[in-house]
C-alpha cells in the first residue's frame, strides 16, 4: 500500500480509500471512497441495509474493516482506536439513544469535556473546582436548549430532548468532523425540524456527514448526498442531481416493492 | 434545596458533594459502641475492617461495574503480608499496613492489565480463577504462610508505643474506626472527582465511552488498583487487631460474603457497603449458635429477595421510599 | 506392560468424561440466553441424592436411578426457571450471579439439614466393581462404564442438535436469537426445553460422579468451579470446546495431583487463566 498522498487529502476533512468489510459472505461495505470537505453538509442515503450505520463503524473506529484506509485531516487513522479518533476530532452520534440513563445531562457533557481535557483520571479532585470544564458543559447544553433541563436524571427526559443530548455529547469532544446517524429518529416529524435547525446552526467549521431518511429534511440541509446500496457508493452528487436521478428513484422504488 | 436563587452548574455539583447530615449523624453514630456496648468492641473492629473492604469492592463493582467473585485475593494479600512484615521485620502497625496496602496495590496493578480485558462471564470467570489461585497458593505455601494451620506469630506493637491492643478491643476498633474513616473520606473525594464520574459513565454505558474520547480500560485499571489497595489494608487491619492471619481471610467464601454484604446494603451509594457490613456482621454474630450450613440458608433467600425485590439494596429501597414521599 | 502414565491418563480421561456431563447443559444454556446459572450444580447434587436415597433406602439397583435423577434435576430446574430464572434474562449479569449463588446457598443448606455433612456411601452394581487387566494396566470398570455413558450423552447430543427439528430451533436460537423469533420459532419455549435437559444432564452427572468423587452438601459449589472453568475454557454454547475443555481440565487435574500433589488444585487455575488470556472467549468460543 502506498503512503497517502497528503496534497490530494488538502482541504479534506475526512476520506476513505477502498473501504471493505464482509462477514462472511455477506459484504456490508464494498471498496467506499468517501471524500468530505471541511465545513460539508453531507447527507448519507440509502435503504435499510444498505451499510450506512456499519460506514459509520467504520470511520470511528468501532468496526475494523478488511482492507482500505481511513484518512482524517491527512493522518491515516485506520489503525487508531475509536477513543484514540474522538481525541483526534472525529466524533459521532447513535441512531439508538446511546446515554448514560443515571447521570443528568449536565454531570453526562461534563464527563465528555473532562474526557477531552485530560483531567479525568483526577481522583484526588473535586470534580466541582473544575470551573471551566463544567461551564462549557452547561455552554454546550444551553445551546443544544437542554439548558432546563440539566440536572434532572436522562431517563427522565422526553425522547426528543435525549436525541439532543446524543449530538451534545458529541459535541462536547470538539469534533472536527461529526457523524450523525439518523440524529432525529424516533422523533415525530414536527419536532425533527427542531432538531436539525440545531444540526444546522453548528459552527460552520465542522464537518458535518448526517444519515437521514426523510428526503425533506435531506433536500433542505445537505449541500451533497451520497446514496449508499448493498454496502457500496451507488452514486452521489448536489440535491438537484440526486432528485432527479432515475437510478436512485428506482432504488428507493424497488425498496418499497420489496418492503 | 433551601437556595432560592437558582444554582450556577457549578454551585450545583459543589452542592451535591457537600456532606449531608444523615452522614455526620452516621459517623456520630459509629462511636457509641464505646459507650453502649464496651463489651462488643471486637466485633464492632471487625465490623468497621469488613464494611472497608465493602467499600473497597463498591469502588470497582458498584461504580465502575466490574463484577468481581474474587477481591478475597487482595485482603488476603493484605493480610499475610502484614502478618509476615510483623514477624520478621517489626510489629510497628502503620508501616505494616502500609507495606500491605503495597503489595496488594502492586498484585492488583498487575493483574488490572488482565481483568480489565474482560466484561460479563469471561470477566467473572477470570476473578473467580485469581482468586482461587491466589487461595492455592497460600495454602501450598506452608513454609509461608502456615497453610491450613494459618500464620503463627503475629505480634503487633502498641500504637504510637502507647496504645496496646487489649483483650476488649477497644484500641482496635479505635484503630479500625480511624483507618476506616481515613480511607473513606480518600474514597468519598474519589467518587465525587472527574475519575469518579468517568466510573460511572462507565458502569452506565460502556458502549458509549469510547465514542466520547475515554480510554475505559485505563480507567478500569486504575480503579482496580486503588481497590486492590483498600482491601490489603483490609487485610493487614485483620491480621493486626487479630494477631492471626489464616486461608479464611483469601477464601473464596470472603469473596462471596463481602459480595453479599454490600448488595444487601445496595451498590454504588459509598454507605451501602457500610451498612450491609454492619446488618451482615451482626445477624451472623447472633445467630452464631446455629451452624453455618443454616446461617447461608438464610443468606440464600436474603440474596433471592434481594435480587426479585430489592434490586438497589436497602439504601436504593430507602431512597426510592424518600422520594415518592417528598413527590406526595 | 504400560508405564502408570497411561493409568494416569485414564484416570484423566474418566474424569473429564464426568466433568464433561456435568457441564454440558450448562455451557448450552449460556450459550443460548446468556444467563449465568451459578445454580447449575445445586441441580447435579440433587441427581446425587436422589440416587443415594432411592439405593440406600429404597433398594433400587444403582442403574434404574439413573433416568429418575435425571428427571427430578430437569423437572426442578423447570419449576425455577418458570418462577425465578426467566425473570432476570435481561438483567445485569450481577443479578443473575447473585440470584444463582443465593439458590445455591439454599441447596447447600437444604442438602445439610435433610442428609447431614457426611459423605454419603453408594453401592454400585457388582458388575462395575473392580478392574479389567488390560496389558498389565487395571482399567475400572466403573470409570469404563463412565466414559461409556459420557459417550453415549455426547453421541445424543449431537445427533439431537444435528438432526433433529428441536436441535435445528436451538441452534438457531443460539446462532442469532432475534433472527430465531423472526422465523417463529418459541425461543421462550425451546429455552425452557434446554435448560431442563441440560439440568437433567447435571442430574446424571451428580448420580455418576457419586463414586469418584463422593458427595455431601458442598458439592454445589466444589464442581461449580470445574463445571464454570469448563464452560468458559471450551467457549460458550459449544458442544465440542465443552467436550475438550473437559478432557484438558480432567486430565490436568488427575495428572497434576498425580505428579505434583504439593500443587493441588493450582494447576486447573492456572490453565483456565492462561486460556482466556490467549482466547477470552475460550477455545471453541465465537464471541
Amino acid at each position: 500500500m502506498s503512503a497517502i498522498d497528503t496534497s490530494a487529502s488538502a482541504g479534506l476533512a475526512l476520506s476513505t480509500r477502498g473501504l471493505s468489510r464482509s462477514f462472511g459472505s455477506l459484504v456490508v461495505a464494498r471498496d467506499i471512497e468517501l471524500n468530505l470537505p471541511v465545513g460539508a453538509r453531507y447527507a448519507l442515503i440509502g435503504p435499510n441495509g444498505a451499510g450506512k450505520t456499519t460506514l459509520i463503524n467504520l470511520m470511528t473506529g468501532m468496526l475494523a474493516p478488511n482492507s482500505g484506509q481511513i484518512v482524517l485531516g491527512g493522518q491515516d487513522i485506520t489503525a487508531l482506536s475509536p477513543q484514540a479518533r474522538v481525541k483526534l476530532g472525529l466524533a459521532r452520534t447513535f441512531q439508538i439513544n446511546s446515554l448514560f440513563a443515571h447521570l443528568n445531562p449536565l454531570e453526562a457533557v461534563t464527563l465528555a469535556v473532562c474526557e477531552r481535557r485530560g483531567i479525568s483520571p483526577r481522583f484526588w479532585q473535586n470534580i466541582a473546582v473544575n470551573k471551566d470544564a463544567i461551564e462549557e458543559a452547561y455552554d454546550i447544553l444551553v445551546r443544544l436548549k437542554l439548558g432546563d433541563v440539566a440536572y434532572q436524571p436522562t431517563r427522565e427526559l422526553p425522547y426528543g430532548r435525549q436525541r439532543l443530548l446524543e449530538i451534545a455529547l458529541a459535541l462536547a469532544t470538539k469534533p472536527k468532523v461529526l457523524l450523525l446517524d439518523e440524529p432525529a429518529a424516533g422523533v415525530p416529524q414536527e419536532e425533527s425540524g427542531d432538531i436539525f435547525e440545531v444540526v444546522a446552526s453548528l459552527s460552520n467549521d465542522l464537518t458535518l456527514l448526517f444519515i437521514e431518511h426523510d428526503m425533506h429534511v435531506v433536500f433542505r440541509f445537505a449541500t451533497h448526498i451520497i446514496v449508499l446500496v448493498g454496502g457500496a457508493v451507488f452514486t452521489e452528487g448536489s440535491p438537484a442531481q440526486i432528485a432527479a436521478d432515475p437510478g436512485v428513484r428506482e432504488v428507493y422504488l424497488g425498496k418499497r416493492h420489496h418492503g | 434545596m433551601a437556595n432560592p436563587t437558582p444554582l450556577t452548574p457549578q454551585g450545583y455539583l459543589l452542592a451535591r458533594t457537600r456532606w449531608h447530615p444523615l452522614e455526620i449523624a452516621f459517623w456520630l453514630a459509629t462511636l457509641l459502641p464505646f459507650i453502649l456496648f464496651p463489651n462488643y468492641l471486637s466485633l464492632a473492629s471487625q465490623i468497621a475492617i469488613t464494611a472497608l473492604f465493602a467499600l473497597s469492592l463498591d469502588i470497582i463493582l458498584g461504580y465502575a461495574g466490574v463484577v468481581s467473585l474474587g477481591h478475597a485475593a487482595f485482603f488476603g494479600i493484605g493480610a499475610y503480608s502484614a502478618g509476615l512484615f510483623s514477624k520478621y521485620v517489626w510489629g510497628e502497625p502503620f508501616s505494616g499496613l502500609l507495606v500491605a496496602a503495597a503489595l496488594a496495590g502492586l498484585l492488583g496493578y498487575g493483574t488490572s492489565f488482565i481483568i480489565s480485558r474482560f466484561r460479563h462471564l469471561p470477566l467473572i470467570m477470570i476473578t473467580l480463577g485469581l482468586g482461587l489461585l491466589a487461595h492455592e497458593v497460600a495454602n501450598s505455601a506452608h513454609w509461608l504462610t502456615g497453610g491450613s494451620d494459618g500464620l503463627q506469630g503475629v505480634r503487633t506493637d502498641p500504637i504510637f508505643g502507647l496504645f496496646r491492643f487489649d483483650l476488649y478491643g477497644k484500641t482496635a476498633y479505635a484503630y479500625s474506626l480511624a483507618v476506616l474513616f481515613i480511607v473513606f473520606l480518600c474514597a468519598r473525594r474519589l467518587i465525587n472527582s472527574p475519575f469518579g464520574l468517568a466510573l460511572r459513565g462507565i458502569r452506565e454505558n460502556w458502549n458509549r465511552m469510547p465514542a466520547i474520547g475515554a480510554d475505559s480500560r485505563a480507567h478500569i485499571r486504575k480503579a482496580y488498583t486503588i481497590a486492590a489497595v483498600i482491601a490489603g489494608i483490609c487485610g493487614a487491619l485483620l491480621t493486626q487487631t487479630t494477631n492471626s492471619a489464616s486461608l479464611e481471610s483469601i477464601s473464596f467464601q470472603r469473596s462471596a460474603d463481602v459480595l453479599v454484604m454490600l448488595v444487601l446494603g445496595g451498590a454504588g451509594r459509598l454507605y451501602g457497603g457500610l451498612i450491609g457490613a454492619a446488618i451482615f456482621m451482626i445477624a451472623r454474630d447472633q445467630f452464631s449458635g446455629i451452624a453455618p450450613q443454616f446461617w447461608y440458608f438464610w443468606i440464600g433467600v436474603l440474596l433471592v429477595a434481594v435480587v426479585m425485590f430489592l434490586p438497589n439494596g436497602i439504601l436504593g429501597g430507602l431512597s426510592a421510599i424518600v422520594a415518592r414521599w417528598r413527590r406526595k | 506392560m504400560l508405564p502408570p502414565i497411561f493409568g494416569v491418563l485414564f484416570d484423566g480421561i474418566a474424569y473429564g468424561m464426568l466433568l464433561f456431563v456435568l457441564s454440558v447443559g450448562l455451557s448450552v444454556t449460556l450459550g443460548l440466553m446468556n444467563f449465568v446459572n451459578l445454580a447449575h450444580c445445586a441441580f447435579a447434587m440433587l441427581g446425587g441424592y436422589v440416587t443415594v436415597t432411592l439405593v440406600n433406602i429404597f433398594g433400587w439397583p444403582f442403574l434404574a436411578t439413573l433416568p429418575v435423577s435425571f428427571i427430578a434435576a430437569a423437572v426442578t430446574s423447570v419449576v425455577l426457571e418458570r418462577v425465578l430464572y426467566r425473570r432476570l434474562y435481561r438483567a445485569s449479569d450481577l443479578d443473575q450471579v447473585l440470584l444463582t449463588i443465593g439458590l445455591a446457598f439454599i441447596s447447600v443448606s437444604v442438602a445439610a439439614y435433610i442428609f447431614g455433612t457426611i459423605q454419603q456411601p453408594i453401592a454400585t452394581p457388582a458388575a462395575l466393581r473392580g478392574s479389567i487387566d488390560f496389558f498389565g494396566l487395571g482399567l475400572g470398570k466403573y470409570r469404563l462404564f463412565l466414559i461409556a455413558v459420557a459417550l453415549l450423552v455426547t453421541l445424543a447430543m449431537v445427533i439431537g442438535l444435528e438432526y433433529t427439528r428441536f436441535g435445528a430451533q436451538v441452534r438457531a436460537s443460539v446462532d442469532n436469537q432475534r433472527m430465531a423469533r423472526g422465523l417463529g420459532i418459541d425461543v421462550d419455549w425451546t429455552f425452557a426445553s434446554t435448560f431442563a435437559l441440560g439440568s437433567g444432564l447435571a442430574g446424571l452427572g451428580g448420580s455418576l460422579a457419586i463414586e469418584i468423587v463422593g458427595l455431601d452438601p458442598n458439592f454445589s459449589f466444589t464442581y461449580l468451579v470445574y463445571v464454570l472453568i469448563v464452560v468458559s475454557v471450551g467457549g460458550l454454547g459449544s458442544i465440542a470446546g465443552s467436550f475438550a475443555a473437559a478432557m484438558l481440565i480432567g486430565i490436568s487435574d488427575i495428572a497434576g495431583k498425580y505428579y505434583v500433589p504439593e500443587l493441588g488444585a493450582f494447576l486447573i487455575y492456572l490453565v483456565m487463566v492462561v486460556v482466556l488470556m490467549w482466547k477470552p472467549a475460550g477455545l471453541f468460543g465465537k464471541r
